[in-house]
Formats: structure tokens, C-alpha cells, sequence
């Protein structure tokens, strides 16, 4: 298998497996595991009928992913103890914020560290709090510590000392040295309430993220994974309000994502074939970069095209900070010898 | 990328596909897994992967990368004499942190009589060792790295992937075993040498077979001989440490540990020979009845 779209086909059309192979479920399993997709496609693939050994393995990711996710609420849950004298918003992100809502994208995520949002002017005492309640830095390095606090969208990560795991504070969406400058406060301030007195953004907000996360940081490492998020969210969001469209379009220009999220929608209709309104059907072209560069992977689980993933490793640094700060911060950590924060 | 060559393997319940940039490391394995039940079908649970990381570590002083489904992000490589070991650790990476099916304790497990002995302990405390020998003498080999315990039953299953010898217990189990069941020995890997043992016929003919546990041992090798008692709770506090997914199994991983230590007798016994630990090992098992 030359590229991962074999994958893509069994996501958002499970009954393509029917033709599989040994051979073809192997090569579409090591895909779905180095794509982190392999809960999702498990329960994709729920109520087909697989091979005996097959279904073993998915059922065993099925079994994995509910870990996931009750470690995930989990989490959460110590976070909401640990500032519960904290009187602003505490803001869950990404996967954490999917299960916690019940969305269909979380069904199946695989789900690592934390990640919430609080208002920047109250880092401190949230980091105060954290400290107070058992996570310690991760990177004692002077250097990134001082680079985090100047020109990240987040505190430098925390590490929970007794269950060893990372909360990743956020104060806006895109780090402080990117061009498009999101209304961190906007998002707070439409934030909804879940019933544990946690939040999670309203829908456009979250898609708004979600296609900043995708098309505006990072070279798309796992960029299938953020895109199968960002299908889930739109199927699920305009079947329970087909007037999201118009908010998402103005939403996205208010946070100055609206290429960000333009893009995510389009790659999100070409590849997992998402329902979406014909305005938004053009655009893009089949034979974009990103494109080439989301479906870089081979039936043994290789990353494939080590062209396009340099340009878009590139393309990344770029779009985080101007060309002279960059050149500044990779001689700083080229000198030290290690890579830049991630 | 160039050609990739490959091979699958079945040991006990589980299938491994190997893709390898190399020839050596998958032409070694085949030979060294000719005897074992081969996979029903092509498809495999795991992939292990062999690679490299830059065209010329491939050619130039060539390195092995373990990679596969599962991956550790500081694995170190392995020059490409070592190939064998490379697949044998990827494939144990592969169970450790992938295997969901049995709760896994890194012990070796022999059986007689439909009964499971299983040997835990640190690296060098020769549980691996004390597992070939002893299938050597009337005992079924069924594992030297992984102990599969099935939550349900709380059966121990097989895993019987090739016993790696290490330094000393070479050439003791060379004397008294035809040479034409050994791998290359692998010298000046991370642990010393290496030399791999194919266990016998018998044992992977019945490699599907559970065994019910019945006695669990902790060696020290190089002490004087004495058997110990030893309190459940450091038996279970012993035995999250062994496991490589207790943790990831939740309650299900919970439930067949505190079952297992309810009723597996455990002994912690220090010995200096092969020998020794054998008369004290026939003493024990004489001793469960």
C-alpha cells in the first residue's frame, strides 16, 4: 500500500473492508496505529463482520481506548479539584473536551496529556495551584522555560508527580509569535458550562481550534487523526444546527483563522468525504501538498514522501514565529543540541 | 525506500509480521522458527520493524532500528550482527506494551503434569536460564521472557519464542544440547553475549496448551541455598513491578493478579548452582500436593 488511503476508505466507509486480505488487515492495522487511528477505526468497524483474528485486535483497542478515556475524565476531574478555588473558567481542550461532551469525536481517541485554557492574566495563580497540587516542570531548562512564557500559547508542561501525567495549560490557540492572532478572551467568554462546572468552547470555537491545531501548527504529524476531529465535529455539529455554517465563516475571520479552517473543511470533504454546503466545496485542489502530506504513510506503518514532511517540518517553524526569531531560536537550541519545544 | 524483506511468526497466541531493510535478521529467524506452528492466515497482530535511519546506516557500518506498531522513543539501535536480537526485542516491545489479551508478567513458566511453575526476578537472577534447563529434564518449556495469565480462567499460557541464553548459561546448556538448535552467538550486545536456543520439538507442538499455575519462585543466583516464605502483599507489590501491562489492563489487570497471588504458592529460594536450584525447585513442587 502506497499511501495511507486505504485507511482513509475504511474510516469513513467501513464496508470497503469486505475485500480485505490477511495481508490488506495487517497493512491496515500498522496504519491505523501509526496514524493514532486505531480506536476510531475499532469502532468504525464495530458491527461488521471481520476475520476471527482480526476482531481480537480490535476488540483489544476498543478495551484500550475506554482506558483512555476514563484516564482522560480522570484527569480532568484532578484539574477541576486542583482549582476548584479558582473562580475563572478552566476551559477543556481537544480529546479531554470531546469525551467530556460525549462528541463522536472522541469516540475511540487516543487522548494524551490535558490540555485546558484558562485567561492569561491568571496563569500564575493556576500555576501556583497546579504546583500546590502535585505537578511539577518538565523541562527545567532556563532557556525553553523563558521561551515558553514569551512566545507560546501555553505554560511549559506539567508533570503530575504520583500518576505521571502532563497537563498542558493553554492561555490562547496559537502560539504568541504566529501571524493570526485568535480572541483568546472571545472563546472564554462563549465558553459552555458541562455539568461537572468544567467548560468546553462553543462548537465554532472548537472547530476553530481544531483547524488552527491542524492547518496553522505543527508539519501534520498526525495530521489524519486532526482531520477525522475535525469531520466528527462538523457532521455532528451541523446535523444539530445546519446554521453553524455562517457562524463558522464568521467566527473563523474574527479569529483570523479563516484560511486555517477553510482548509481543514475542504481536506475534511476530499478525504473522509464530510457533508458539507457547496460554497465551501471549492477552494483547495486534489493535488495540494497537504494533501500529499496527510496520506504519507505505507501498509508497514513507514512514513513515506521524507521530501514533503521536511517542507512541512519547515513550513511549521515558519508559520510559528518571523524569520529573524527563528534563526535566533534554532542556533540557540542547535547549540545546546536539541530540538525546539513542540 | 528500497526492497523490504519479511516473515511472520506465531508464538503461542500471538502472530508477528517482521519487515526488515535487511536480508540477515529475516533469513535467521526463518531458519530459527522453521519448527514452530506457523500462522492460520497472513494476517498478524503485530508488525515489527527493522530499520534504518539514513541511506548510509544502511550500508556503512549498518545500524538496526527497532520500530514496528509499538515503539519506544529512546530504543537504542543495534549494529546489524545483532539483527536477530533486534527482531526478538522488537517483537517483545510488541507484547509489552500492546498485548491486552492476558495479564503479561515477565517471568519464565515450565509445566509438568498440567501444572505451571513460574520463575520471576531481576535481569540475571537466571530465571531464563533455570526455564531451558529444566525443559531439558522432563519439564515443558513454555516461556523465558513472558508468563500469559488469562484473566478469565487464570490459566497460564505459552509464549515460547527462542530462549536467549546470556554469558555464563551459554556454554552450560551448550554442553549437553545438540548444537544444531542454537542461533548465532551474538557478541557485546547491551547485555553480553547472546546466543538463542530453539526450545523443543514437544513444547511447540503444544504451545496451545494453558497450564494452571501452581507455584511461583523468585531465584537469586549466587547466594547460599535457602528457601524463603514471602508475604502476599510484597508477592503482589513484586509482581505490579514484573508486569509489563498491569496498569494498562485496569481492573481486568487488578482482578487476575490478586487472584493469581490467592492461589499460587510463592517461594523465594538463593542458589549457587544449576544443580542446587533444581533439587530445591523438585523439593517445592514435591511439596504441593
Amino acid at each position: 500500500m502506497k499511501n495511507a488511503m486505504t485507511l482513509v476508505h475504511a474510516l469513513c466507509e467501513p464496508g470497503s473492508i469486505r475485500s480485505f486480505d490477511g495481508a490488506g488487515w495487517t497493512n491496515l492495522i500498522s496504519m491505523a496505529r501509526a496514524e493514532s487511528l486505531i480506536g476510531t477505526l475499532a469502532h468504525q468497524l464495530k458491527d461488521l463482520d471481520v476475520p476471527a483474528d482480526v476482531r481480537s485486535v480490535l476488540d483489544d483497542e476498543i478495551d484500550a481506548h475506554d482506558m483512555v478515556k476514563q484516564k482522560a475524565l480522570w484527569e480532568a476531574e484532578c484539574a477541576r479539584r486542583a482549582l476548584s478555588s479558582y473562580d475563572g473558567k478552566v476551559v477543556l481542550m481537544k480529546g479531554t473536551a470531546y469525551v467530556a461532551a460525549g462528541l463522536t469525536a472522541g469516540m475511540g481517541r487516543n487522548i494524551g496529556d490535558l490540555d485546558i485554557m484558562v485567561a492569561r492574566n491568571d496563569l500564575k495563580s493556576v500555576e501556583d495551584m497546579l504546583l500546590e497540587a502535585g505537578w511539577e516542570w518538565v523541562k527545567p531548562d532556563p532557556y525553553d522555560d523563558q521561551y515558553y512564557r514569551e512566545h507560546m500559547h501555553e505554560l511549559p508542561p506539567l508533570i503530575h508527580r504520583e500518576r505521571d501525567s502532563m497537563i498542558d495549560v493553554h492561555h490562547t490557540t496559537l502560539p504568541l509569535t504566529a501571524n493570526p492572532t485568535p480572541d483568546a478572551q472571545g472563546m472564554l467568554d462563549d465558553a459552555v458550562m458541562l455539568e461537572n462546572g468544567l467548560y468546553i468552547m462553543s462548537p465554532e470555537d472548537m472547530l476553530c481550534h481544531c483547524a488552527a491545531h491542524l492547518m496553522a501548527d505543527g508539519d501534520l504529524a498526525g495530521g489524519l487523526r486532526n482531520l477525522w476531529d475535525m469531520h466528527c465535529l462538523l457532521t455532528e455539529f451541523s446535523r444539530q444546527d445546519p446554521g453553524i455554517w455562517e457562524k463558522l465563516d464568521s467566527r473563523a475571520e474574527h479569529h483570523q483563522l479563516g484560511q486555517a479552517v477553510r482548509r481543514s473543511v475542504w481536506h475534511a470533504y476530499d478525504l473522509y468525504a464530510t457533508d458539507i454546503p457547496p460554497l465551501w466545496q471549492s477552494g483547495e485542489s486534489v493535488t495540494s501538498a497537504f494533501r500529499r502530506r496527510l496520506l504519507a504513510r505505507d501498509g508497514y506503518g513507514r512514513e513515506t514522501r521524507k521530501l514533503t514532511r521536511q517542507a512541512f517540518y519547515i513550513r511549521s517553524h515558519w508559520l510559528r514565529m518571523p524569520p529573524l526569531m527563528l534563526t535566533k531560536h534554532l542556533w540557540t537550541k542547535w547549540r545546546k543540541g536539541g530540538a525546539g519545544p513542540s | 525506500m528500497g526492497r523490504t524483506y519479511q516473515t511472520s511468526l506465531r508464538v503461542g497466541p500471538a502472530t508477528f509480521r517482521i519487515a526488515s531493510e535487511w536480508q540477515q535478521p529475516i533469513a535467521q529467524l526463518s531458519s530459527l522458527y522453521e519448527n514452530y506452528p506457523k500462522p492460520k492466515g497472513e494476517f498478524a497482530d503485530f508488525t515489527v520493524r527493522l530499520e534504518s535511519k539514513s541511506f548510509w546506516r544502511k550500508y556503512f557500518r549498518p545500524t538496526v532500528h527497532i520500530s514496528g506498531d509499538f515503539w519506544l522513543p529512546d530504543a537504542s539501535p543495534l549494529p546489524l550482527s545483532q539483527g536477530l536480537l533486534a527482531a526478538e526485542m522488537g517483537m517483545n516491545l510488541q507484547m509489552a506494551l500492546g498485548w491486552r489479551r492476558h495479564l503479561l508478567l515477565h517471568a519464565s513458566t515450565v509445566e509438568k503434569d498440567g501444572k505451571a511453575l513460574l520463575m520471576t526476578g531481576l535481569s540475571g537472577s537466571g530465571k531464563s536460564t533455570l526455564s531451558a534447563m529444566l525443559g531439558e529434564k522432563g519439564w515443558r518449556f513454555m516461556g523465558d521472557e513472558f508468563a500469559l495469565i488469562c484473566p478469565q480462567t487464570g490459566m497460564a499460557h505459552s509464549f515460547p519464542r527462542l530462549i536467549s541464553l546470556k554469558n555464563e548459561a551459554i556454554a552450560a546448556m551448550e554442553r549437553n544440547t545438540p548444537g544444531d538448535r542454537f542461533g548465532p552467538l551474538l557478541e557485546d550486545t547491551p547485555k553480553g553475549s547472546i546466543r538463542h536456543l530453539v526450545p523443543l520439538w514437544e513444547s511447540l507442538e503444544a504451545s496451545n496448551q494453558p497450564a494452571k499455575p501452581a507455584l511461583l519462585i523468585f531465584p537469586r543466583f549466587g547466594y547460599d541455598k535457602a528457601v524463603r516464605e514471602i508475604g502476599k502483599s510484597e508477592i503482589f507489590v513484586r509482581l505490579t513491578q514484573a508486569s509489563t501491562n498491569y496498569v494498562a489492563l485496569g481492573e481486568a489487570g487488578f482482578k487476575a493478579l490478586t487472584s493469581f497471588v490467592d492461589n499460587v504458592s510463592a517461594r523465594a529460594i538463593d542458589y549457587q548452582s544449576g544443580d542446587e536450584a533444581e533439587e530445591l525447585i523438585d523439593q517445592l513442587w514435591a511439596e504441593l500436593v
